[in-house]
C-alpha cells in the first residue's frame, strides 16, 4: 500500500518501544547489554517453538484445515510457554551476572538493580517479538496492493500494526511483573502472567474480527500496566505529584535524614 | 512456492500473457514500453466503444488500466488511446473465435523498400500502387505505445479480472465506486530506445568499457537448405533450381506467432514437396540439380533472403547466384479459391529478352502439369508485381527467372496476416473430438489432403515433366499438427538428437525469430527434413558423430545426425540411428551487422529491446486518503510516545519511589 503505509505502520507499532529505546536505553551501555541479550532469548525461544511446531505438522500430516488450524493452537500455546521459560531463564542469568559484575566492579551496590533489569528485559523481549511480527507485513505493504482481493478485510496492515504495538508494551509490563514476582517468591504472579500471555495469544485466533482480537488485547494492556505500575514502586500519591508538578517540594521534604 | 503467504493474499498473478515489446530499426521504434517499476492503473473492462468515455474522460480515478475485449483492438480505438494520458496500460482479451471481419496489425505494404520495386526499378509497382497486397492491415504492430500492452491468452484468467472489476470498479446506480479498487500492474520496461542507430552505439560503448550488458540485440537466426543431389564444394557446380520459403512470422505481441497460413502451411507443403522429390526414380540422373531452402526472418524486411543474397556475391556460400537456373517460391497457399493456385512473375524482368522466355517456358510447364491433377494453375496478368515474396531480394541482385505460386490472386486471401488469429482455424484444420495425441497425430485432415494432392513435387523435375507420385497426406499431416498443434508428439519425438529434449513442448508453436539462435522452429525444420530426404546409414554411434575419422570422400558432401529413434513397443529405450543427409544450417543474420551499417536503407536494421522483467499482476488499491490517515497516526503515536517517554523518565524519581527508600536513588 505504498510509503505511506509503511512509515504509519511502522511508527505506529515500533513508536513507543523506539521512544523508550532512545530515552533510557541508548545513554546506558549496561541497559543496552541487557536489551539485546534479552532480544537474543526471545529468538532462542521462537526458534525451539518453531521446531516443536515443525515436527508436530510433519507427523500430523497436512491436508484437513481443522487439523492445521489445531496444529497451529497447539504451537501458539507452546511459544507462550517457551517465551515464558525463557524469561525465567534470563531472570537466573541476570542474577548470576549481576554477582559477577559485583564482584569485577568492587563496589557495593549493584550496577543496575533488578527493577531496571526486569524493564530492560521485557523491552528486549517486546521489540524483538514484534519485529518477527510485523517485518514481513511491512515488506508487504510496501508495494501498491492491499489486502482483500480475496475477500479479506483491508485494514489487515493498520490492525497488525496495533497488534504489534500491544504486545511489544505487554512484554515490558510482562517482564517487571515476571521479575518482581520470582524476586519476591508470588508464585500466583507468574500464573497470573502466564496466563494473561496465553490469554492474548489465544484471542488473536479471532482474526480477522479484529474487534475480537484487538479491544481484549488492550484491555489486557491497561490492566497489566496499572499492575506493574504499581509493582515497580509506583502509587497514586506518587502520580498525583507528578502531575501537580509537586515533585520538587517532596523531594526536598523527603531529603530529611532517616 | 511462489511468495510469502501476505503476499499471496495481496497479489494473483497474471501467467499466461504475452507481452508487446519494443523492436527498432534503422529509424524508428516500434512497440510498447512501461515504466520501470511497471505501471498501476485502475481497472475498467471495455466491451463496446461507450465504456471507452469512462476511461478517456468521465472516470474519477485516473489513471485506468483497460481490459479490451479482442474484437474492439482496432487501429481507431488505440489512436485514441495512445493520445490519452489517463491510460496507464491495456489488457486485451484475445478474441475467441476470431474476429469475423479479420485482423491484421501488419503494414498494408509488407517490407515496402526493402523488395526489388523501387524508384528505379519499376516505380509504378512500388510502395503498393499497383496491388495493396494486405488491405486488412492496420499498422498497429508498427506503431509506437508509451504503455505497457499485454496479451491475456488465458479465458480464465481473463474471467477473474472480470470478477474482480466486478466486484468493486463496476458503477452502483451512477454513484463513483469506492475504495478499494481492483487494479493490475504491468512491468514491461525496455531497455532499448529511439532507434537502431541509437541503441547500437550505446550497446559497444557500454560493453567497450564493461558498464552494462547491450541493450539490444539484432534478430538473427539460421536459414535451413538442403539440395536434392550433394553437392560438392571444390568442384564445379551444377546449375540448379531453386525452391524457396518462409518460415517465420510476427504478430503485436513477443513471441506469439502461429502463423499458419502465412509461414507453417507452406514450409509444411515444401517439406512434404522435398520428401516426394527424394522418392521420385532416376531423380539422381537430372540434369540439374534442385535446392529447397527455407528463410527464417522474411517477416522484418527480409532478413533470411538478403543474408543469403550477401553471402552468394561475397562468395561465402558454396553456391553463387550464377549458378542458379531459375526460381520458384512457394507463398501463401493454403486458402486456395475452388483450388487454384496462382502464378506470380515479376514484369520488370519479363521485359528483358533473355529472361522472358525462360519464364514462359517455366509457366507454361507449371500450368500444363497441374492439368488432371486436383488443383489447377493460373497466371496472373502480366502486368502485375510480385508479392512481398524473398524472391524479390535475388531479383534485387541479379535478373533470374522465377515464379511466386500463392492462393490470392492480387490481395491477400488471409484475413489474419501476421496476427495472433492466424492458427490451424484459420486454415481450416479440424479434428474430431475425443481423439488421443497419437491419434490426432495421425488423422488425416482435409487441410492435409488438399495440401498433399496439389504437390507440384513433379513440376520441379528437370524437364519439367508430370511424374506419377502417391502424394503423402500422412506425412502432410503430421507435419501440420506438429507445427502448429503440439511440437512434442511422438514422431518429432523420434527424429531429433538424444540431447534436445527440451525442443518440445506442450503448447501451441509460435515462430517468431527472436534474438537467440536457432529456435524451434528452425531446428525441427532441420530435422524433419534430414529425416524425410535423407537415407539410413548402417554407422555406429561414433562413425556417425565423428565422420572425418572414417576416410571417404563421400562424406564430404553430406551432414550425418545421430537420432534417437522411436520407441520400441515393449520397451522404453530408444533405438537410435544415424541420417545421412544434405541438410545445411547457414546464418540469417542481417548484413547490415556485419557491416556495421546500422542506419542501412538496403538491409534489414531490425533489433529486439532487452528487458530484465515483464510480468502482470492483480491487486486491490486503498484510498489515499487511508494512506495518508494512517501516516499521521503513525506520526501521532511517535511524537505521543516521545513526550510520554521524556516526562515519564524526568520524573521516574518520584514516581516510582515507594515510601521505604532513602534519598539517593540510582535511576
Amino acid at each position: 500500500m505504498t510509503a505511506a503505509v509503511f512509515i504509519g505502520c511502522s511508527f505506529i507499532a515500533f513508536g513507543p518501544a523506539l521512544a523508550l529505546c532512545v530515552c533510557t536505553i541508548a545513554a546506558e551501555p549496561l541497559r543496552l547489554l541487557f536489551l539485546i541479550a534479552g532480544g537474543f532469548f526471545w529468538l532462542v525461544s521462537l526458534l525451539l517453538s518453531s521446531l516443536v511446531w515443525f515436527i508436530a505438522v510433519q507427523i500430523g500430516g497436512s491436508n484437513n484445515a481443522s487439523v492445521k488450524k489445531n496444529l497451529l493452537i497447539f504451537g501458539v500455546m507452546v511459544s507462550v510457554l517457551l517465551q515464558e521459560v525463557f524469561r525465567f531463564a534470563y531472570y537466573k542469568l541476570l542474577k548470576k551476572a549481576n554477582k559477577g559484575l559485583m564482584t569485577i566492579s568492587q563496589e557495593e551496590t549493584l550496577p543496575i538493580s533488578v527493577r531496571q533489569l526486569s524493564y530492560v528485559s521485557g523491552l528486549g523481549f517486546g521489540i524483538m517479538s514484534g519485529v518477527f511480527s510485523l517485518v514481513n507485513i511491512l515488506t508487504d505493504s510496501w508495494g501498491p496492493g492491499t489486502v482483500g482481493i480475496y475477500g479479506d478485510s483491508p485494514q489487515y496492515f493498520l490492525s497488525s500494526a496495533f497488534m504489534t504495538l500491544a504486545i511489544v508494551l505487554l512484554h515490558i509490563f510482562w517482564g517487571i511483573v515476571f521479575f518482581d514476582a520470582c524476586e519476591k517468591k508470588k508464585w500466583w504472579a507468574l500464573a497470573l502472567v502466564i496466563l494473561s500471555h496465553l490469554l492474548v495469544s489465544g484471542v488473536t485466533f479471532q482474526n480477522p474480527q479484529y474487534e475480537g482480537s484487538l479491544v481484549p488485547s488492550y484491555i489486557i494492556m491497561m490492566l497489566m500496566a496499572t499492575w506493574a505500575f504499581f509493582t515497580a514502586g509506583g502509587s497514586l500519591r506518587n502520580l498525583k505529584l507528578c502531575l501537580m508538578c509537586r515533585d520538587k517540594d517532596f523531594l526536598l521534604a523527603n531529603q530529611r535524614p532517616r | 512456492c511462489w511468495a510469502n503467504s501476505v503476499e499471496r493474499k495481496i497479489y494473483i498473478p497474471l501467467n499466461k500473457t504475452a507481452p508487446c515489446v519494443r523492436l527498432l530499426n534503422a529509424t524508428h521504434q516500434i512497440g510498447c514500453q512501461s515504466s520501470m517499476s511497471g505501471d498501476t492503473g485502475v481497472i475498467h473492462v471495455v466491451e463496446k466503444e461507450q465504456d471507452l468515455k469512462w476511461v478517456l474522460t468521465d472516470g474519477p480515478h485516473p489513471p485506468y488500466m483497460v481490459l479490451l475485449e479482442g474484437e474492439l483492438f482496432t487501429r481507431e480505438l488505440m489512436l485514441q488511446l495512445k493520445g490519452s494520458s489517463r491510460i496507464s496500460g491495456l489488457a486485451v482479451a484475445i478474441s475467441k473465435p476470431s474476429p469475423a471481419q479479420g485482423f491484421s496489425p501488419g503494414l498494408k505494404c509488407p517490407n515496402d523498400g526493402f523488395g526489388v520495386y523501387s524508384n528505379n526499378y519499376g516505380p509504378q509497382y512500388a510502395h503498393c500502387n499497383w496491388t495493396v497486397w494486405n488491405p486488412l492491415g492496420n499498422g498497429l504492430a508498427y506503431e509506437d505505445f508509451n504503455f505497457p500492452i499485454f496479451l491475456l491468452e488465458d479465458a480464465n484468467e481473463t474471467q477473474v479480472i472480470k470478477q474482480c472489476y466486478q466486484d468493486h470498479n463496476l458503477p452502483q446506480n451512477g454513484s463513483v465506486p469506492e475504495y478499494p479498487l481492483c487494479a493490475m500492474q504491468l512491468f514491461a520496461h525496455m531497455h532499448a530506445v529511439t532507434n537502431t542507430v541509437t541503441c547500437m552505439r550505446r550497446s559497444s560503448l557500454q560493453t567497450a568499457f564493461s558498464l552494462n550488458p547491450e541493450v539490444c540485440d539484432a534478430l538473427s537466426d539460421y536459414n535451413v537448405w538442403s539440395t536434392l543431389k550433394p553437392i560438392n564444394t571444390s568442384s564445379k557446380i551444377d546449375p540448379m533450381d531453386e525452391v524457396i520459403i518462409v518460415i517465420d512470422s510476427h504478430s503485436f505481441f513477443w513471441n506469439v506467432a502461429p502463423g499458419a497460413e502465412s509461414a507453417v502451411a507452406s514450409f509444411v507443403t515444401h517439406l512434404a514437396a522435398a520428401e516426394a522429390l527424394h522418392k521420385v526414380p532416376d531423380v539422381q540422373k537430372l540434369p540439374r540439380n534442385i535446392m529447397f531452402t527455407f528463410f527464417q526472418g522474411e517477416t522484418f524486411d527480409y532478413i533470411g533472403s538478403s543474408r543469403m543474397v550477401y553471402d552468394m556475391q561475397m562468395d561465402k556460400f558454396p553456391i553463387r547466384l550464377d549458378n542458379i537456373h531459375s526460381f520458384l517460391e512457394l507463398s501463401q497457399v493454403a486458402l486456395r479459391n475452388s483450388s487454384v493456385l496462382w502464378v506470380h512473375t515479376d514484369p520488370v524482368s519479363r521485359r528483358n529478352e533473355s529472361i522472358q522466355p525462360q519464364v514462359k517456358t517455366l509457366v507454361e510447364a507449371l500450368i500444363n502439369s497441374s492439368m488432371g491433377a486436383n488443383v489447377t494453375l493460373q497466371e496472373v496478368s502480366q502486368s502485375q508485381p510480385l508479392p512481398p515474396s524473398s524472391f524479390q531480394r535475388f531479383l534485387r541482385a541479379k535478373q533470374i527467372p522465377g515464379v511466386v505460386l500463392a492462393d490470392h490472386r492480387t490481395s491477400f486471401q488471409n484475413r489474419y496476416y501476421q496476427s495472433m488469429y492466424d492458427t490451424a482455424e484459420n486454415i481450416l484444420m479440424k479434428y474430431p473430438e475425443g481423439l488421443s495425441p497419437e491419434e490426432t497425430l495421425d488423422y488425416v485432415t482435409d487441410t492435409a489432403k488438399v495440401s498433399a494432392k496439389h504437390c507440384f513435387c513433379p513440376l520441379l523435375a528437370g524437364g519439367w515433366r508430370r511424374g506419377g507420385w502417391r502424394g503423402s497426406g500422412c506425412w502432410v499431416s503430421r507435419m501440420l499438427y506438429g507445427f502448429l498443434i503440439k511440437t512434442n508428439n511422438s514422431w518429432f519425438q523420434s527424429i531429433i538428437k538424444q540431447d534436445l529434449k527440451g525442443l518440445l513442448g506442450d503448447e501451441l508453436p509460435q515462430h517468431y525469430i527472436a534474438v537467440t539462435t536457432l529456435v524451434n522452429t528452425t531446428q525441427l525444420v532441420q530435422y524433419v527434413l534430414a529425416n524425410l530426404t535423407g537415407t539410413v546409414v548402417n554407422f555406429t554411434k561414433e562413425e556417425c558423430l565423428n565422420p572425418e575419422k572414417t576416410p571417404n570422400p563421400e562424406k564430404e558432401m553430406y551432414v550425418y545426425t545421430w537420432v534417437q529413434g522411436s520407441r520400441d513397443p515393449n520397451s522404453t529405450s530408444r533405438v537410435p540411428f544415424c541420417v545421412q543427409s544434405t541438410v545445411h544450417l547457414t546464418k540469417a543474420a542481417s548484413p547490415a551487422f556485419e557491416l556495421k551499417q546500422w542506419g542501412s536503407t538496403e538491409y534489414s536494421t531490425w533489433t529486439e529491446s532487452r528487458w530484465k522483467d515483464i510480468r502482470a499482476r492483480i491487486f486491490l488499491v486503498a484510498s489515499k486518503e487511508l494512506e495518508i490517515i494512517t501516516l499521521v497516526v503513525g506520526i501521532a503515536i511517535l511524537i505521543l510516545s516521545l513526550l510520554a517517554t521524556y516526562f515519564i523518565n524526568a520524573k521516574a524519581h518520584v514516581l516510582f519511589s515507594s515510601p521505604g527508600d532513602g534519598g539517593a536513588v540510582a535511576y
